[in-house]
C-alpha cells in the first residue's frame, strides 16, 4: 500500500509535498488535481471518501490528508 | 415542492445523437495540459468519446429529424401531437420559440400548444412535469417533449473544465394518458441565488455578445475562455450535487412509501463518471444501478443524458416489461428534480444517429 505522500508524488512529480503546508495556496494541487488524489486514495486504501468531504480544506497537507482517510475509514 | 401525478406515462423515447464523434485522445493537445495528468483525468472523469454537431445545427435540426423518424416509421402520427415542449439552454433563437420552429417545419396542426422552457440538466424531470400537467386538459391527449442542448457551439475549445465533457443531443420522448391507478411521485428544488455557478455571462439582453465579450482571457489553471463562452464552477456544483440530490432522492422515496430495494435502476444526470459514482456511494446504492457510462460514449448533453442512459442500457427491459427507475437531474438554476417513474412495455427506446 503507498502512503500518501507516494500516491501525491506519482499526481505531481514536480513539487515536493513534504516541504508544504497549504498544498493549494502553494498552487500544488487544483481541484482536478484534488479528483484524481481522491481517486487513487479511493482505490490504495479501499474506501470511498465521501463527495461533501472533497473540499480544499481537506487537502491543505499530508496532515489534513491523513486526517479525512481517518474519518473514511483508514485505521490509523 | 412535492408533486404528485396520476394517469399519465412515457409510451416511448427517441434519443438523437450527432454521427459526428470526436476523442478525447485527439483534443488532449488542445488543453495547455500535461499528458499524463489528461490521461489520468480521463480515466477518473470518463472522458473518451463525445459527439457534436457540425457547425450551423441547433436543436430544432435534431428534433424535427427524430419526430419525423417517428411519422415515417408509424410510431407517432402528426395529427396526434397536441403539445409540444422544447426543454433546451441553447435556442435555435431568442425568438421565435424553438417549438414553433419545429411546428413548422413538420406542419402540424395548428390546434395545439407549443411551448419553451428554458432549463438545462434537470430538463428531462421538467420537461415530464409539464408534460404531465398539460395532460390534465381533455383536449390534450399526447405530448411530445423534445429536450437537450448543443452546447458544445458555447464551449471554450481550450477550457479543460468543460470542452472534454461537452456532447450534444436531444431526446423525443412522447406522454400520454395512462392507467389512472398510476402514482407518479415527484420533487423539485431551485435556488437562484447559486445561479452564477453554471453560466454563460455574454449573449443575452444583460450583456450582449460583442467584440469585447469574445475575447479570450486566461482564467486559471492554464484555462482559456471568453465571456460568450460556458463557465461552470466545477467544485461549487460537485458540492451541491453531492449535499442536495441525496436528501431529495431519500425524501421522495419516502414519501412515495417506497425503498431504494424496489427502485431498479437510478438514472441520473451525467455529468461525469466520478460525480456519479461519489453519488452513488454517498447513497449506498450499487454502481450497477446508477449507469455512468453515458459522458464516456457520448458526452454530457446536459438534459438528454437521462433519456440516453435508458436507451443506452435499459431499452430491452423498458420495451419487454416494467422498469422501475428514479430519475435525477440537476444543474443550472440551480436546478435539482428527481422522479419516481416505471417505464412499462415502451412502443419504442432507442438512439439514432443525426447524420
Amino acid at each position: 500500500m503507498k502512503s500518501v505522500l507516494e500516491i501525491l508524488k506519482e499526481i505531481r512529480p514536480e513539487f515536493d509535498f513534504a516541504a508544504s503546508q497549504d498544498f493549494i495556496g502553494d498552487g500544488m494541487l487544483d481541484s482536478f488535481d484534488m479528483v484524481t488524489l481522491v481517486s487513487t486514495l479511493d482505490k490504495n486504501f479501499n474506501i470511498s471518501i465521501q463527495g461533501t468531504d472533497i473540499v480544499p480544506e481537506h487537502f491543505q497537507n499530508v496532515g489534513t490528508i491523513e486526517a479525512l482517510l481517518r474519518k473514511s475509514g483508514v485505521e490509523a | 415542492m412535492n408533486l404528485v401525478f396520476k394517469g399519465k406515462r412515457v409510451s416511448g423515447v427517441l434519443a438523437v445523437l450527432p454521427a459526428n464523434e470526436r476523442s478525447f485522445l485527439d483534443e488532449m493537445k488542445n488543453f495547455n495540459f500535461p499528458e499524463q495528468r489528461s490521461l489520468k483525468l480521463k480515466e477518473v472523469m470518463g472522458y473518451d468519446k463525445r459527439r457534436l454537431v457540425k457547425e450551423g445545427v441547433c436543436v430544432s435540426d435534431l428534433g424535427v429529424f427524430g419526430m419525423q423518424q417517428l411519422f415515417d416509421r408509424g410510431l407517432l402520427k402528426p395529427e396526434e401531437v397536441d403539445a409540444l415542449l422544447v426543454v433546451s439552454q441553447s435556442p435555435d433563437h431568442f425568438v421565435p420559440p424553438t417549438s414553433s420552429l419545429i411546428q413548422g417545419r413538420l406542419k402540424l396542426k395548428q390546434d395545439m400548444v407549443c411551448m419553451d422552457i428554458s432549463q438545462a440538466c434537470a430538463g428531462f424531470v421538467l420537461g415530464l412535469i409539464q408534460a404531465f400537467m398539460l395532460l390534465e386538459q381533455e383536449s390534450i391527449k399526447k405530448v411530445v417533449l423534445i429536450n437537450g442542448d448543443v452546447l458544445s457551439r458555447k464551449a471554450s475549445p481550450k477550457d479543460r473544465n468543460i470542452y472534454p465533457l461537452v456532447g450534444d443531443a436531444v431526446a423525443v420522448t412522447v406522454i400520454e394518458r395512462g392507467d389512472e391507478t398510476e402514482v407518479i411521485h415527484a420533487s423539485i428544488k431551485m435556488d437562484g441565488s447559486r445561479a452564477a455557478a453554471l453560466i454563460i455571462p455574454a449573449g443575452g439582453m444583460r450583456l450582449p455578445c460583442s467584440a469585447e465579450t469574445a475575447v479570450m482571457k486566461d482564467v486559471g489553471d492554464n484555462n482559456l475562455r471568453s465571456q460568450d463562452h460556458l463557465y461552470m464552477d466545477g467544485a461549487a456544483i460537485f458540492n451541491f450535487v453531492q449535499m442536495e440530490v441525496p436528501p431529495l432522492i431519500e425524501g421522495l422515496l419516502e414519501r412515495a412509501g417506497r425503498t431504494k430495494d424496489s427502485v431498479d435502476y437510478f438514472l441520473c444526470h451525467q455529468p461525469n463518471r466520478f460525480m456519479l459514482q461519489k453519488l452513488a456511494d454517498k447513497m449506498k446504492i450499487p454502481h450497477a444501478r446508477m449507469p455512468n457510462n453515458v459522458v464516456e460514449k457520448f458526452g454530457n448533453s446536459s438534459g438528454a443524458t437521462i433519456p440516453i442512459a435508458l436507451t443506452l442500457n435499459l431499452a430491452d427491459r423498458a420495451k419487454n416489461g416494467t422498469l422501475q427507475t428514479c430519475l435525477a437531474g440537476f444543474g443550472a438554476g440551480l436546478t435539482w428534480a428527481a422522479m419516481l417513474l416505471a417505464f412499462r412495455n415502451l412502443a419504442f427506446c432507442e438512439m439514432v444517429d443525426y447524420p
